[in-house]
Formats: structure tokens, sequence, C-alpha cells
């Protein structure tokens, strides 16, 4: 082989170990973050109103069993499939979280204190699998996960000082009696909590990762595999940006 | 090494050749002297991880005494490799070989004697360093092999030289503090007196973290069922970053917050504080009695009913078995 020919072939075999690179960043670590929606809340009166639910199962083809968050389009009220949505910063968020999952205790009962909502606190309002409340709010600091088991999961953004149990369905009133199929709804006939609480979201835009504490991923080694480890299902990312 | 008389060719006057051992042990002396001085009185003060805790002191002063005994070392190979082309290189026109290699006993015995005398100074002054000062990653633990810098009690007072102890708790991915000398409580926030003993009492949840209080010069693994014991003794106020050194899951690299160093009685101020908060919001009562690690699969406090098998949990107020709701 002549030593153009040579150079020729090392240049293509160059270029292919380049590109497949190349394909493999773009294609697999790039769409695992692209794929999935944004939902964008906009500030009206300077506040913001947030809507996740968690559900005990999912409406996806391949992991219909893994337990996930959905959070809520403000404009058409769906309920999409995703963990990643933004806020304006410095701006008052009031989230409401529907917990339509079963308890789960809390590894470290630290997290049953809330922490960083504005006033300390979260309200929870229990309802039945027909709708109806059970009791009146409650607004509590502390929801002691080992106690009465009315924890499913927790809303953690670390960066921000924000650690929020979320509560979960009455745990007699629940048994056997969870929504079983995403996303619930408070009709779907299951029964569910809603928590809400208020913070203000940073003054610096950027991205804030979110979590839950609690390791949920039933039938991975301690629970900590599967959707504790995935964007989109019990994690997600907070986008901050200029209000 | 040694300066010889060289015939250049049948018919030429000889040429005597310079001494070139001690041209280059002239270079490399001053060189090597030159560089130690550098590294002395310019880099150790400002080397990582600077000079907040006796660990972090001890550190700095390991990685420049390493970096003294290494530097006449680097000096050296790169000195006699660019003599070499320098100064041997073929000239053009030379097709001639080389001048036989020849033993020397001189140079032998001087290299034999010197890389070993390097080797075992290294030996011993690792061995020592590890050892002896506290905070340097050997000797430590639950039974440490010297004498502590304070003493050990339950309660904790300013002004005394009782250690503080402070449980360092890693879970995906955020770290907690407790503080068994004030009721038990736990926090986010890492506070520690300065000029105080600390002793860290390092576990995990879940996975195995590490963790790493850099300024502090302090790196213990946290492994889940295991009390890892680490000391050190903070000498500056400041803010420490605290940082999770292992692997653990997709958002390892965020797993990291920062401490406080503080003055004793702020720090009394502080930990008075936040358990009498704890207390009266009935977090105390909630959390578990202080245990030196945590199975990551029970919870006793909960009844063993709730915890049906090991290392697989779910929903709904008790573990799932392996089969529910998926097998991995």
């Amino acid at each position: 082989m002549s030593v153009p020919a040579r150079a020729a072939a090392l240049v293509v075999a160059f270029l292919c170990v380049v590109g497949l690179g190349i394909f493999v960043v773009v294609y697999y670590i790039g769409s695992a973050t692209t794929q999935l929606p944004i939902v964008h809340y906009t500030a009206s009166g300077g506040q913001v109103n947030v809507a996740l639910q968690e559900d005990p199962q999912n409406d996806s083809a391949t992991r219909p069993d893994w337990v996930t968050y959905y959070t809520q389009d403000p404009t058409t009220k769906q309920w999409l499939h995703t963990t990643l949505f933004s806020v304006p910063a410095n701006t008052k968020v009031n989230v409401t979280i529907y917990g339509y999952d079963g308890c789960t205790p809390l590894r470290n009962n630290y997290w049953s204190q809330v922490q960083g909502t504005l006033g300390g606190t979260v309200t929870v309002q229990q309802y039945n699998k027909d709708n109806k409340p059970l009791g009146g709010p409650a607004t509590e600091s502390v929801i002691n996960s080992w106690a009465d088991c009315n924890v499913a999961h927790t809303f953690a953004i670390p960066a921000i000082g924000l650690f929020v149990p979320v509560a979960s369905p009455n745990a007699n009133n629940s048994v056997n009696n969870l929504c079983g199929s995403s996303p619930c709804t408070p009709t779907s006939g299951g029964a569910y909590a809603a928590e809400t609480f208020s913070f203000m979201s940073p003054s610096h835009t950027g991205t804030y990762r979110w979590q839950c504490l609690i390791p949920c991923g039933g039938g991975f080694v301690d629970g900590n595999g599967g959707p504790m480890q995935t964007l989109g299902w019990m994690m997600g990312e907070m986008d901050v940006v200029s209000s | 090494m040694s300066s010889e008389t060289l015939a250049a060719g049948a018919g030429t006057p000889a040429r005597r050749e310079p001494r070139h051992g001690w041209r280059l042990f002239a270079i490399w002396f001053v060189l090597s002297l030159a560089a130690c001085l550098v590294i002395w009185f310019v880099w150790y003060p400002h080397l990582p991880p600077g000079r907040m805790s006796d660990s972090a002191s001890g550190q700095q002063f390991d990685i420049a005494v390493l970096a003294i005994t290494g530097a006449p070392v680097l000096i050296g190979v790169v000195l006699y490799f660019s003599y070499a082309i320098v100064v041997w290189r073929a000239r053009p026109g030379d097709d001639s070989d080389g001048p036989a290699i020849q033993g020397n006993i001189r140079v032998q015995a001087a290299w034999i004697i010197l890389t070993a005398a390097t080797v075992l100074w290294a030996f011993v002054f690792g061995t020592v360093e590890l050892v002896v000062p506290a905070g340097a990653g050997g000797g430590e633990g639950p039974s440490p092999i010297w004498k502590l810098a304070g003493t050990q009690s339950s309660t904790w007072t300013p002004g005394t030289n009782t250690m503080l102890q402070v449980q360092v708790i890693g879970q995906q991915w955020v770290w907690t503090y407790r503080y068994p000398q004030f009721g038990g409580f736990e926090s986010t926030q890492l506070y520690l007196p300065v000029d105080t003993p600390v002793e860290f009492h390092v576990t995990s949840l879940d996975v195995i973290h590490e963790f790493w209080a850099y300024q502090l010069g302090v790196k213990a693994d946290a492994n889940p069922q295991v009390d890892n014991v680490a000391y050190t003794t903070p000498k500056q106020l400041g803010s420490v970053t605290v940082r999770c050194n292992e692997l653990c899951g997709i958002w390892h690299g965020a797993m990291y917050n920062f401490g406080h160093v503080v003055s004793q009685s702020a720090f009394q101020s502080w930990a008075s504080g936040v358990q009498a908060k704890e207390q009266a919001d009935g977090l105390l009562a909630a959390l578990p009695p202080y245990a030196l690690h945590y199975d990551p699969t029970v919870i006793p406090q909960l009844g063993s009913n709730l915890v049906k098998v090991v290392g697989v949990t779910g929903a709904a107020g008790y573990y799932y078995n392996p089969g529910n709701p998926v097998t991995p």
C-alpha cells in the first residue's frame, strides 16, 4: 500500500472512531435528558403554583411498576410524566403534591421534619377512596413516619435546604385502596393526600436537582435503584430562570 | 563520568574531555537546592489542604517533605537526559560508534546507596507520618494506637478538653450530622468549635460514600453498618467544604455542602438552639436512639412485622418481597 493510501486509511479510521464516540454521547447520553418535557411555570402576582403527584405505578410502556412523580402542565392541566420544571427566580413557589402512593417508613426519621418551607410547615389533607376528606386539614412541622406511617416519599431540594416529607393516604384507609391507574385523579378511586407548602425560589438562576430521600425503588437492593436513580421518576430538576 | 583523555583520531592532537560528572553534579546541586527552597518557602504555605486543622497541617507538611524528597530525583533524571541529548549527541557526519561502556564502581555504589537511602527515607517517613500524628489516615479508628487529643465524655462544654463527637451519616445524596452529646439531635449543618478535638463517627444509610472535609484534611469511608472513626482538631475559623469522594450514584457529584468552624461559645449556642428546637418540634423523640451504625434493611423501632425481606424495600408500610413489584 502506498504511503498516501495508508495515510488516507488512517484518517478514515480515525474519523470513524471519533464519529462513533460522538454518536454514543449524543444519542445515548444526550437523549436521556432531552426526551423529558420541561414544564414551565410562570409567575402571576409574584407567585407560581406548582402541582406534582406521586403514584405507585405509571403509564409508561417500559417500567409500568416503577413508583414515580408526575408534573402538571399549568396551561392544559394535563399530568405529564416528567420531573423537570422551571420557575422564576426569587419568587414565592406554592407547591401542591398529591400523594397517591402508600406509606413507606423513612430510613432516617430526621426527614420527618419539614425544613426550608415558608413558616417551616406543610398543610396536609387526607382523602378516602371516595374523595371524601378525612378530618380537617392539618398544618405540621413534623410528620413522623415511624409513628403512624403517614409518609410516602419526600420532596427535597438539598441545594436550597428544602426537605419536605410527602404525606401518604391514611394507612388504614388506603389498604387495598390505592389508585391503580396513572396518572391518578381525585376521582380515580384511590385514597390520597394533598399536601401544600411554599418556598422562595433562589435568586440565582440555574438548575437545582430535587429528589426523594426514601429508598423507594421497590425490587431493587435496599430500594436504591431504578426510579431512585432515574430522571423523570423519583428525582428531577428545577430550573430557576430569570423572572 | 570521570574525566578521560580520548584520542580524537590518528594524527589529531588529543582533546581533553570535560569532567562531565562534576559538571552534572554542580548543575544538579544548584537546581535541586533552588527547587527545595522554592518548595519549602513558596509552595509549602499554599499547598492543599491548608492549615485549618492539625490533620490538614500534617498533610501539608507531608506533601512538602515528599516534594522536597522527589524534586532532586526528578531534576537529576531530567538533567541527565537533557545533558546527554545536548552534549553527547551525534554531530553531523559522525557515523562512528560511541565509546565502549565500562563499569564504574564508584558510580554503581553511589547509585545503589542513594536510591536505597531515598526509598528507605520515604518508607520511614511515610510510616511515621501515617501512624504518629492524628488524622493522617493510620492508627485511627475506635481504638487508636496513640493518646487521644482530648478526653471522652457523654457531654461537651466549652473551655474543656472534651472531645466533640459528631456522627456523619451519608445517604444518597445528602449528608446529615448527629451530635450525641447534645441529646442526639441531627442536622444538615456541620458546625464545629475551634481548638476542640473532634471525633467523627462516619457511617451510611445505603451505599458506600466517603466523607471528605477538605480543609480539615479528613477523609473517611462511609459504609453501611460500619462505624468509621477519624479525629481532627480545627485550628482556624472558617468554612469547610464537605464532599462525597466515593462514586455513589447519579448525583454523587452534587453530594456536597459546607461546614463551619466557629468559636466554642458560638458552637455551644448553635447546638443548644438546634437541640431545643428539635425537642420542641417533637423531632428528637422521633429519632431513633443514637447508634454507631445503622442496618439499612432494618428499622427496629417499627417492629419486626414491618421488616420482612432482607435488602428489598417497598411502599404501603411494609417491605416488598423480591418479586414484587419487579425482580431486578
